[in-house]
């Protein structure tokens, strides 16, 4: 009943392109979007900004890059944490050293050398296919946190190796309290976002996708097949890199190569294959799938345990993590490949119908 | 010179480890295509539980290995039926994403059961230099590793036997050259795959109670499994040859770069070393040493 795009008619080009060309998506957007920068830094709690919502928004551009990589261009990749890492360690060492530079300008500069050692680790893609390449990637995942640490110039010659991460200051305005950073990521992840939607939709968006089907044929219909990959790397790698930059500045406030351990890489290949192989909205959905679930098992765990009057010794609830975890991946390859994001569509065609189905 | 060859024939026993891993993984993708993430996963699960059992019942090393081979021809099974099964004719990339999910299960659950704490496991072999030779040659070589080398020849020997001559075996080479040429001959491929996960598992019993054995039972048994990845690479995918002669190549040249490269450039190379190798090889030859040539066609 609600949920109808009957009367609504498309008469210019620019209607029929539009990325919610469906009026109640529009204003559910809008009103997710109001939600999302005035209502949550009215009522969050400290908590819910730092340990919830940061880490959603951060987790969700991670998985967003990746899923650019993965789900439209077909290329596995196991190293993501290790393009995070470089974001990171960059966008630190551009604030430190290049004086003046606002912390905009090195995120971004974070993201693109990101992208350059994506390329790098990209160039075998070139020739190797499927899990050959999935275990290559697996090379930038232990090499590049090891660079790291060996080289004392990435860190300052700190001697923990963990460093502190500079303030966040645009044009005077310091990003101290949880709710400015939260309205900071909010912004960047929304904008990136944005552009990723576009760029999936261009005509690069669809060379990823034919190269994705399958690599011969969409060379035999002319797409650079090199030039393909090469950018889908990059871009993928810069969406991490930007992630990794906020990760490290925003959410955990040091910058540390442990951070960004093989796990991570896993845990945002899982935010993808549970949000949706392929799909924008999927990565939002998986990240904040992934980015939940554990607090809610913990909730459980003890709740239960409580109940029953069980001891529950301090290592299960992370054990019965890894169980779920593992067991919902594979739940979700059998059961719904394509992830959270088309069990939205189908609920979507369900509400056109509603409450009158043939 | 001494010192040289003592590093090449450590690295050469490090490597025939590396290759008892890699193993299982090459036994699963022949026969059924699935590039089976999961391996290291079972390495860990197959130790911790052979240990568990032995703390708990004390029972003689025989009975335990067997009662742990039937927790893994158990595991192998119910994975076949409850993850494999509805996922066939999917493309492999998906089949690799749930062997993912399987590791994270198979590692939770074998924590949950036997706990997370490090255990020693004793097989009865010191880890000492064998006396023989440092007298005559003057060159250190642990007798544990050569233990575990010949473990791990006697077992590629088994394995050949298997392969080549026995009825299941012809079976399971039939399967992995074409499936639906093999089920048209009237071989069950569900049973087949079933007892190749039942093979797999006892190959990674093996590889866990020596990696068991050299680094105690704990979660890091499962990056040994990382450590195969370069010699699957290297040797191809599809061979049990690769395999063992990847094993070899990385294992010393591993233990080399490490010892004459690593003080060079900082040290800690080898957790990199043998990925980075195997990514240069990847672009000569991107089906590895003895991996089958792919022909793609539109």
């Amino acid at each position: 009943m609600l949920y109808r795009e009957a009367g609504q008619f498309r008469t210019s080009y620019e209607a029929d392109q539009q990325i919610f060309p469906i009026r109640q998506d529009r204003i559910a957007f809008a009103l997710l979007m109001a939600v999302a920068v005035v209502g949550v830094p009215l009522f969050a709690s400290d908590y819910w900004l730092t340990a919830i919502l940061i880490p959603f928004l951060v987790f969700a551009l991670a998985s967003l890059g990746l899923n650019i990589l993965t789900g439209y261009a077909g290329q596995l990749s196991l190293g993501t944490a290790a393009f995070m890492a470089v974001g990171a360690f960059a966008a630190y060492n551009f604030q430190l050293r290049v004086p003046g530079i606002p912390i905009l300008v090195s995120f971004l500069l974070g993201g693109a050398s990101a992208a350059l050692v994506g390329v790098a680790f990209g160039l075998p893609s070139l020739r190797i296919k499927g899990f050959y390449l999935a275990v290559a990637t697996l090379a930038a995942q232990f090499f590049v946190p090891w660079l790291l640490v060996k080289v004392g110039w990435f860190s300052n010659y700190s001697a923990s190796g963990v460093i502190t991460a500079q303030k966040i200051e645009i044009l005077g305005f310091v990003f101290d309290s949880p709710v400015r950073r939260y309205l900071l990521v909010l912004a960047i992840v929304a904008l990136l976002a944005l552009a990723a939607k576009n760029l999936v939709r261009s005509r690069i968006g669809r060379a990823w996708m034919a190269v994705r089907d399958m690599d011969v044929a969409a060379e035999v219909i002319g797409i650079r097949i090199m030039r393909t990959k090469l950018i889908a790397f990059a871009v993928s790698s810069f969406y991490c890199g930007v992630a990794g930059a906020l990760y490290a500045f925003a959410y955990l406030g040091s910058v540390e190569p442990d951070a960004f351990n093989l796990d991570l890489s896993f845990r945002i290949l899982f935010m993808v294959i549970i949000g949706g192989v392929g799909s924008i909205l999927g990565s939002f959905l998986g990240a904040a799938f992934i980015t939940l679930l554990p607090i809610l098992l913990e909730v459980l765990l003890h709740g239960g345990a409580g109940l029953l009057g069980l001891n529950l010794s301090p290592g299960t609830p992370s054990m019965m993590q890894l169980v779920v975890f593992g067991g919902l991946i594979i739940f979700f390859l059998i059961v719904e490949p394509h992830g959270l994001a088309r069990l939205w569509q189908i609920a979507k065609e369900k509400l056109r119908l509603w409450p009158f189905p043939y | 010179m001494q010192f040289f060859l003592e590093v090449l024939i450590g690295g050469l026993l490090a490597g025939v480890m590396y290759s008892l891993v890699a193993l299982g993984f090459v036994l699963i993708y022949k026969a059924s295509g699935v590039f089976n993430f999961a391996q290291g996963a079972m390495v860990f699960f197959a130790a911790l539980t052979f240990v568990g059992l032995q703390e708990k019942f004390g029972l003689p090393f025989g009975v335990t290995l067997a009662l742990s081979l039937a927790a893994m021809v158990v595991l192998g099974v119910l994975t076949e039926r409850i993850v494999l099964r509805p996922l066939v004719n999917q493309p492999q990339i998906t089949l690799f994403m749930a062997t993912i999910g399987l590791t994270f299960f198979i590692e939770g659950l074998a924590q949950l059961i036997w706990g997370t704490e490090v255990r020693r496991l004793d097989l009865g072999i010191q880890d000492e230099p064998i006396e023989a030779l440092m007298e005559r040659f003057n060159i250190l070589v642990s007798r544990f590793d050569v233990a575990a080398a010949l473990v791990a020849g006697v077992l590629v020997a088994v394995l050949a036997v298997f392969f080549n001559k026995t009825r299941i075996g012809r079976a399971l080479r039939a399967v992995a050259d074409d499936h639906q040429a093999a089920m048209a001959v009237g071989i069950p491929l569900k049973q087949i795959w079933a007892i190749v996960w039942s093979v797999a598992g006892f190959v990674a019993l093996v590889a866990g109670l020596l990696w068991g054995a050299r680094n105690g039972v704990q979660f890091a048994l499962t990056f040994v499994a990382l450590k195969a990845l370069p010699v699957l690479i290297l040797g191809g995918f599809e061979s049990i040859l690769g395999a063992i002669v990847g094993g070899l190549i990385i294992g010393a040249s591993e233990k080399l770069a490490e010892v004459y490269l690593g003080p060079m450039i900082g040290g800690g190379i080898e957790g990199w070393f043998a990925y980075i190798m195997a990514l240069l090889f990847l672009l000569v030859r991107p089906e590895g040493l003895f991996g089958e040539k792919h022909i793609d066609r539109v």
